[in-house]
Order: structure tokens, then sequence, then C-alpha cells
């Protein structure tokens, strides 16, 4: 019995001990249960959200760029298809093995091969990786044949950068390339930026990166654990850049190109009422088309090493002294201040006996001398030693004025550019300023003939020499259509105003910065005088570019030589008076035209620099004129096409 | 003594048919179709290898339980210690001639079935302890000498499956070994003191633990501190559930699993797939379905006559309870990732094996569950 009951104690301890487990079971599986709650019920949105981030792979694929066209819609930068190479990199399985059949077929070098191991150390393994961006006709079709035995090797159709100017406009498009870390921070790029983009490096495209780059597009695809895409889910298209319209009208750049063949210099040309660029031409070039795949170190090292600068767009980043150019503005300057009679004489005596101030000697560049010369005369033979005795008279703050005004010393297209240099237009607070030194009368004299500090691009020259000829009126130059200006109404109102009446307010003469199609003269009767004097220069007997004029007056221009020291010339030098050629290529002058053409009723504004060309009227004038001939043939057409009659292109 | 044994023996086939269990079996058969269902979808639909294998298994382990059910309670009770004894034996051949996979070696091949002796331990223990205190008198449960036993009787087949090595495994043996002293009513004290003494020998424990095992318990406690290595599973795991909601993202639509994201999705992991595609309500009603089996086992304790019989449901009640408390919380993140598998569900036939094995145990305890058996 006492076993029995001892038993049922111990029957009684078993359950008792069973209830106080089951109470536990019941208050682990409660916590199961709120957990679950808690991951499937109150957190599921963040667990769904990296479900997708788990499943959901996005790749961008890359937008056409906006092509670039000129002003008669020719297409100067497409996007043209090019056959390329890509490896899936998932699909391989012995990647050495796939590159070195990709190398006997296509025949890549061990230099590439070794980029290609690089490249791939980057991507991951689920990416791709191109090989070629750009393999000929033949290479794609050997690719094609052996493609059963390239596993992961996929064949692609795609687009890239194409120039078919070429050479012709490098300078002014620019090209593009990979994107460097540099670019990626611009914002423009950062936002739109797909991996193997394109990106502009130089010119337009760099500049009008915001317009051209489009929007990338999005796939989604569902992969797996380890990347491989399963299907796709979504497709958001890509949007092609828009397109960007220039000023150029690409027959006469590359005319104007054709005729600096060979020299090294810049011709600019542009419409004296509207401001738009018609050519901006610059010597020596080379292919944009290269960089587009990454230029070879040969080529580049040929361009970069070239003495005569192919890199630099001579037409708005190299610095000139303007020279004689530079005359009709001194000329006016002095009408304008009315420092001077126009029917002053002075006695231009040769070398003999040259222009002395404080017993330092300044001659003119003719050695036998003038004789007695006016103003008019002076600026159509280019007489130096009326120009220092004008300058003196002036004031090189006077002058400076007036030359900043009509568009000397700053960059004469804004943002477009950023290796546009601003050139320098010296006075003598720049002087105290910058060298801190006090102003020499001496410097004033030779600033008379545009030499000393002053420095010029071609483009300021060009446009400085437009503003003269629409009668002295400010305007906006740019190289990018700008559709919201009403060209018919510019002209008009500059062509209407032209108005006679003097400004009487000294405050106007002090004025550097005048509105767009304002005026600039302060008395029409001075602006004329130069224009008329240089008439004489071309179309006159003993003008220093007579040789280069028209006698029809449908293509008569009106122009100034200028001729700019590149060092300083000696006493030994003038004894010699060596012709250009037998000077070192280096120490040889730069020869420079300007000119608007034309004369009567004018429209264009031309500038040419041909480095150490030696004299404007021998080696600028004669290209002027023949370039000015083709532009006016083509202004009706010109003219007809802005107007919105396409058809005539 | 004897008119009992007689009484036992007299059952008609009759009798023996009609106190079967139905709702035991029933039970057993609804988690077994939907481990079936679950695993044909860790093949993303395709009705393949470990599908078939699944159900040959389920099928041949089934019949299996409902022959043994009819083996009479006391010959478990008489060959306990045999059982155990096997048990080891399969546990030092495993250490000497098993073989490996994955750093682990933890399988005897069988040529049909690679077996986990490790997994038939788990039921050996509860066997083995249920019979050992069938004898005891309550009055010496508390002494020393009758403790070291089973401590020993414990140790020895814990520590061989620790060499494995497997760490889980251990401790689930363990678990319903302590579960069993417990029931037979070991005072209090001792599992306090215990407690207390893991507790201070922590430290000293973790720093025996293999650099894997560590990094699982450091992964437990911040599994972001390696997302893509020791942390992925557990990760992978809690996004699969999460992102499975109220009802679930559907048969065959769980993209975790059938995307690759989920390791082990057919065994340890099994949960995850099952909560991703049938979401809280699913998990809830399998959850439900265990409780209901853990109740029916208890029940079958509840009503048999026999300590053995009483020691042994109650036991393997809570051995069930601890496998699926230990699978859940860890494929939740709430407790770290030890090789555990989910009963009945998981995919691996020794696991299947020993819980069929130990059903059909209650089985026969509830068929014969007025036999008392005496201290042989």
């Amino acid at each position: 019995m006492l076993n029995r009951g001892r038993n049922i104690e111990k029957g009684r301890v078993i359950t008792r001990r069973m209830f106080i487990l089951a109470a536990a079971k019941i208050l682990l599986f409660a916590g199961i249960s709120s957990r679950l709650y808690n991951l499937q019920i109150s957190d599921r949105e963040k667990y769904e959200i990296l479900s997708d981030k788990n499943r959901i792979r996005e790749w961008r694929t890359p937008p056409q760029r906006g092509i670039i066209v000129d002003n008669f819609n020719k297409v100067l930068a497409s996007n043209d298809r090019v056959f390329q190479l890509h490896l899936i990199l998932d699909e391989i399985n012995d990647f050495d093995v796939t590159i070195f059949k990709i190398k006997n077929i296509i025949g890549l070098d061990q230099f590439q091969i070794k980029k290609l191991y690089k490249k791939k150390e980057r991507l991951k393994p689920w990416d791709t990786l191109v090989v070629s961006d750009n393999l000929t006709w033949e290479q794609f079709s050997k690719i094609n044949l052996y493609l059963h035995e390239l596993e992961g090797a996929k064949p692609v159709l795609s687009t890239s950068r194409f120039y078919p100017y070429a050479n012709d406009l490098v300078h002014i498009v620019g090209y593009v390339g990979d994107a460097s870390p540099k670019d990626l921070e611009k914002p423009e790029i950062k936002e739109n930026f797909v991996p193997g983009l394109k990106v502009g490096k130089y010119g337009i495209e760099n500049s009008q990166e915001k317009m051209l780059i489009g929007n990338y597009g999005i796939k989604r695809y569902e992969v797996n654990a380890s990347g491989k895409r399963i299907s796709q889910i979504d497709y958001i298209k890509e949007r092609q850049g828009d397109k960007v319209k220039l000023t150029i009208d690409i027959e006469i750049q590359k005319y104007a190109q054709e005729l600096l063949k060979g020299k090294a210099g810049s011709i600019c040309v542009m419409d004296i009422y509207t401001g738009e660029v018609v050519a901006m031409a610059s010597s020596p070039t080379y292919d944009p088309n290269k960089f587009t795949h990454g230029i070879n170190e040969k080529d580049w090292q040929e361009i970069r090493n070239n003495p005569l600068k192919p890199l630099i767009n001579k037409s708005i980043a190299g610095l000139y002294s303007p020279g004689s150019t530079f005359k009709p503005l001194v000329a006016l300057a002095a009408l304008e201040y009315g420092i001077l009679d126009p029917n002053k004489t002075i006695r231009c005596k040769g070398h003999k006996h040259p222009y002395e101030l404080y017993g330092i000697k300044y001659h003119c560049w003719k050695k036998e001398g003038h004789g007695y010369m006016k103003l008019r005369n002076a600026i159509k033979q280019s007489c130096d030693i009326y120009f220092y005795e004008m300058a003196r008279l002036l004031g090189v703050d006077k002058l400076s004025i007036i030359a900043k005004r009509y568009g000397l010393g700053t960059n004469v297209l804004g943002e477009t550019y950023n290796d546009e240099k601003n050139g320098l237009v010296p006075d003598t607070k720049w002087k105290r300023r910058v060298l801190e030194q006090s102003w020499y009368l001496g410097e004033t004299v030779i600033n008379g003939i545009g030499q000393g500090y002053i420095q010029t691009t071609p483009l300021q020259l060009c446009l400085m020499t437009a503003q003269i000829a629409n009668g002295g009126y400010k305007i906006k130059p740019h190289i990018i259509k700008n559709d919201s200006i009403n060209y018919k109404d510019v002209i008009n109102k500059i062509k209407l105003d032209q108005s006679n009446f003097p400004l009487h307010t000294r405050n106007y003469l002090d004025e550097i910065n005048i509105d767009y199609y304002k005026r600039m003269y302060h008395k029409k009767s001075n602006v004329n005088f130069v224009l008329d004097a240089m008439f004489g220069s071309t179309n006159e007997q003993y003008g220093t570019s007579y040789k280069s004029r028209y006698d029809d007056p449908k293509y008569q221009f009106a122009g100034k030589t200028g001729t700019s020291q590149v060092r300083k010339i000696t006493d030994l030098d003038r004894e010699l008076d060596l012709d250009t050629e037998q000077i070192e290529y280096k120490k040889r002058d730069h020869a420079l035209y300007v000119a608007f053409a034309p004369y009567k009723n004018p429209r264009y504004a031309i500038s040419v620099i041909i480095e150490h060309g030696g004299s404007g009227s021998k080696a600028a004038a004669p290209l002027a004129s023949k370039l000015i001939k083709r532009i006016i043939d083509r202004h009706k057409l010109r003219e007809q096409f802005n107007n919105g009659n396409t058809s005539l292109a | 003594m004897l008119r009992e044994r007689i009484q036992a023996s007299n059952y008609s086939f009759l009798d023996k048919l009609r106190s079967i269990d139905y709702l035991l079996i029933l039970l057993i058969i609804a988690i077994g179709s939907i481990s079936v269902f679950a695993i044909y979808s860790t093949e993303g639909g395709k009705f393949s290898f470990y599908t078939k294998n699944h159900i040959i298994r389920l099928s041949v382990f089934f019949s299996l339980f409902l022959v043994l059910s009819f083996v009479r309670v006391s010959t478990w009770y008489k060959n306990a210690y045999f059982f155990y004894f096997i048990g080891l034996v399969l546990l030092i051949t495993v250490l000497f001639f098993g073989i490996s996979a994955s750093g682990a070696t933890r399988w005897i091949n069988l040529y049909f079935l690679n077996l986990q002796p490790s997994e038939l331990m788990k039921i050996a223990v509860i066997i083995c302890f249920a019979r050992y205190y069938h004898r005891i008198q309550s009055s010496d449960i508390q002494s020393i000498k009758f403790l070291i036993q089973p401590i020993v009787l414990l140790i020895i087949p814990c520590y061989l499956v620790i060499q494995q090595p497997d760490l889980g495994t251990s401790i689930l043996i363990a678990g319903s070994g302590i579960a069993i002293i417990w029931l037979a009513g070991l005072n209090i004290k001792y599992f306090v003191y215990s407690g207390l003494l893991l507790l201070v020998s922590l430290p000293f424990a973790i720093s025996i633990l293999k650099p894997y095992q560590k990094s699982r318990i450091l992964t437990f406690f911040n599994p972001d501190r390696d997302p893509l290595g020791a942390g992925y599973q557990i990760i992978q795991s809690k996004i699969a559930i999460g992102s499975g909601g109220f009802f679930g993202k559907g048969y065959l639509k769980g993209t975790q699993s059938y995307l690759e994201f989920l390791p082990e999705k057919h065994t340890d992991f099994i949960f995850t797939l099952f909560s991703e595609e049938f979401g809280f309500l699913g998990s809830i009603i399998l959850l439900f379905l265990y409780i209901l089996l853990i109740y029916r086992i208890i029940n079958v304790g509840l009503v048999s006559r026999s300590f053995f019989a009483k020691l042994y449901c109650f036991g393997f009640a809570t051995a069930i309870f601890l496998y699926v408390f230990v699978n859940i919380a860890m494929v939740l993140g709430m407790l770290p990732i030890v090789g555990a598998p989910l009963p009945i569900m998981s995919y691996g036939g020794s696991s299947l094996l020993s819980i069929m094995l130990g059903l059909s145990i209650v089985m026969s305890c509830k068929i014969y569950s007025q036999e008392q058996i005496s201290a042989y």
C-alpha cells in the first residue's frame, strides 16, 4: 500500500511538472507568434522593400546624344552606327580562354588585353565588359561567324558620336570622350550618367552638355541571388538629348579652314547686326573623331607636340596685339572725344627723323615716310606717326573706354567656351593695380598703333569691326542659334535708328557697358568718317589692302590691315630690312586684317590673323578678300533660310 | 500484477483499433501534406528529386509508424537501454566511419539512406530516461546517486554529437533529457543552481567554441556584422518572412526562395519558405497544427497508466516543442543559427525517421494505455 501511495504521489508530481512545462511552451509559442506579427504585419513594408531590392535590379540604358546642326540644319555632330563587342561576364566560364579566342579573331594587342583585364577587375560579376566599342565591319562579321565558340560574347549594334566635318569644326563643336571623375562632378552629367556614356570634353559638346546629354532609360530585371537576369519587368525608354543649332555656315567655315591650310591662324566671320558667328576657323586643326573611342598615344603626341598648337582655338583663346587693325578705333575715340580735328596735318618723315618723346624714338613702319598726312590718309595708309601723336593727345584711359565699349578686353561668347580669353585693354588704373607701376606716356604712344600691353582675340577684333560697321551699335555675339531674338526687328531697329544728333552728355562717353542694340557712338559723323577711311584703305590707291579690293560694288569691302610685332624691332632690323621669308618663323610678324562687306549696306565683319605671316596686306587681306566673295554669294540663301524658307538649303 | 499482464495481452485487434488516436494520425497526415507542398515549392514547382524523395520517405516512414504503433509499449520499455546502446554505437561509428558534408561528419552511409545517428539519439535518450525514472521511487530521485547516472548518460551522446560538430542537435538531446529529469520531479533548486552555473561558465564555454560557431553567435546578436557572410542567412530569412505579409506572396510565388536568396530552404529554412508564401495566416495555422500535435501527445501521456508511458509522452512532447521552437525562433532571428530541422516539414530522412519512430511509441502508449509495466 505504501508503494501504491508513493506511486500516486509520483504520478501527481509528473503531471504537475508537465503542466508547468506546458505553460512555458504556451508562453514561448506566444513569443514566436508575436515575433511573426512583428515581422509580417508591423514591419511588412520594410521587408517588402528589402525583398524587392533583392530581386529587382536596374540597368540604365544610355541615351542618344542630341545632334548639332549648322544654320542650314546640316548635321555637324551625329550619332553613327557602330559595331561593338560586349562580354556578359556571368556567362563566361573561363575568362582567359574567351579573351584568347577573341584576341585571335579580332586581333587585339598586348596593351589592349592588359586594359581589358584592368577594366574587368572594376566590374561586378554580372556586369558587361565592353571589349571593343568600335569594330570594323570585317571584325564584326568575323565575330558573328565564330559566335558559337565564344561564350558570353555579344555583338552589339550601337551608336557613337561622329563628326562628318571632322577637322573643319573641332574648335567650335569640340568632341566627346569617356567621363573623368571631374566630369562626373558636374550636376548635369551626374544626374544622367550611365557607365560607358561619352560626355562632352570640349567646345559646344562640353558647354551644352545639359541640352545634349538626354535622359537615360531604365530596364528593370528580376534577378536571382547570383545576379543572373531572370525576366524583364519594366523598361522606361531613354530620351535623346536636344538638338543644338549653331549660327555657323558650314560652307563658309569649310572654306575658311581651307584658306588657313598650312598656316597657323584664325578667321572669324560675324553678322554685324544679329551678332551671329558665321564662321570661326582656327588652324592648324585635328580630327575630333579620334577622341570618341579614346585617342591612341601616337596621334595624341602628334597633336600635342605640334609647334603650331592645334589644340588651341586661336579665334577665342589666341591672344595677339591688334597692331594697325586697332587704328580705326583709336581714330574713332579721338574724334568722339573731340581731341583732334581730322584735317590736322602731321608730317611723317621716315626712319631718319622718327617721332620723339622724352628722348625715345618711335618709328613708322614705312622707311621712307608717308609725308604730310591728314587723319583719313593716316588710316588709309596706316601711318604710325600720326597715331603716335593722336594717342598722346587722347590718353590711354579715354582710349580704353572706347576699346572696351566696342568689345575688346572681355570674352565675346560668354559661357559658351570655357577656354575663351578676355584679352587685355590696358589703362593707368590697370597698370597700377596689376603691375604696381605708374603709366608712361610712351606706352600710350605705342598703344595707339595697337602694340604694347594690349591683347585681343581674333573674335574680339571681328566684333569690334562689326560694331563699327553697323554704325556703332552694340550687338550680342553668339554662336548658338537663339530663336528668341527676332532678327528682322533687330536689323530694322539698328538700320532705322542711325540717329544723327550728337549726345551732349559727358557721362555717355564714360560709359563702357551699353545695352544691346543701342548706339555707342557720340556723333554719327565720327563713325562714318572711320568707315570711309577704311573704304579708302581698301579701295583707293596707296591704301594698304588696295590689291585685295573688288571693283564690283556687290563684293566691295572696306578693311584695315595690321602687322603685329612679336618682338621689339631694333635699329639693326631696320637697317637689314629683311623680307618675311628671310626671318626666322618664330620672329616673323603676325599678319592681321579686319574688314566689313559689302561696303554699301554692310552685313558681315571679318577678321583674319595669320601667325607669323608677315604683313597684313600680303598675308591676311587676300584671304579675307576670297572669303568675303563666298560670304556675299551665300548671303541671300542665309537670309531666306533665316526668314523661314527652309526649302532652299 | 500478473492479472494486469494477462489483461493487457488480451486486447482484441478491434480494441486496439478503437483506441488508436485518430486525431494524432490526422495531424501527422496534415503536416506531412503541407511539407510535400513546401518541398515542391523549394524546387520552383517542379516535381523532381527532393519532392520525390520526400514523398517516398514520408510514405515509408508513415507506414513504419502505423506498424510500430502496434508494438507493445512494454517491448519499448524492455529494450530502452538497448536502443540507447545502439545509438551510442552508431555515434561512435560516425566518429570513425562517418561521411562528411560541408565540414561536419554526421552521417553513416546505409546505401538507401544516409543515416544521422544523432537524430535517432534524440529519441533514444527519451526512451532511456523514461525507463530510468520509471522504476525510481520518488524519494530516491533527489539523491545524488540516482542523479549522477542520467547525467552521465546524457553527457556521453552530447559530447559525441558536439564532436561531429553539431551543436544544435546536441542541445536538443540535452534539452529532452533535462526535460524528463524535470518531469520526474527533481528538486527545482538543482535546475536553478545549474542554470546559474551555466550562466557563469558561459564566457568559458564560448572560448572553446569553434570559430564558425562563435561567428554564428556574434552574428545572431548583430546580423549586419557580416551581411554577405555569416549574417546572410538570417537577414535573407527575415526579409522573406517579413515580405510575406498577412496572406503571403502566394504558393510558388516566394521570390526570396525561387530566386535562391534563401539558403538551405528545404531543410532548416523550410518554415521561411512556407511563411513567405503563406504569410502570417499560414504560419499561425502551421504553428497551431504543431500545438495540437503536442497537445495530443500530452493527452496520450495523461491517459496512460504507466510512468514510463507518461514520462515518455511528456518528454517526447517537450522534445517536439523544442525542435519546433528552436527551428522557428532561429529562422525568425530570435536564436542563433544552429542546425535544427523542423519536425516532419524539413527534408531529411533521419529526422523524419526519428520523429515517426517517436510518434509510433506515443501511439503504442495510447493503444496499450491500460498496460501496467512492472519494474524489471
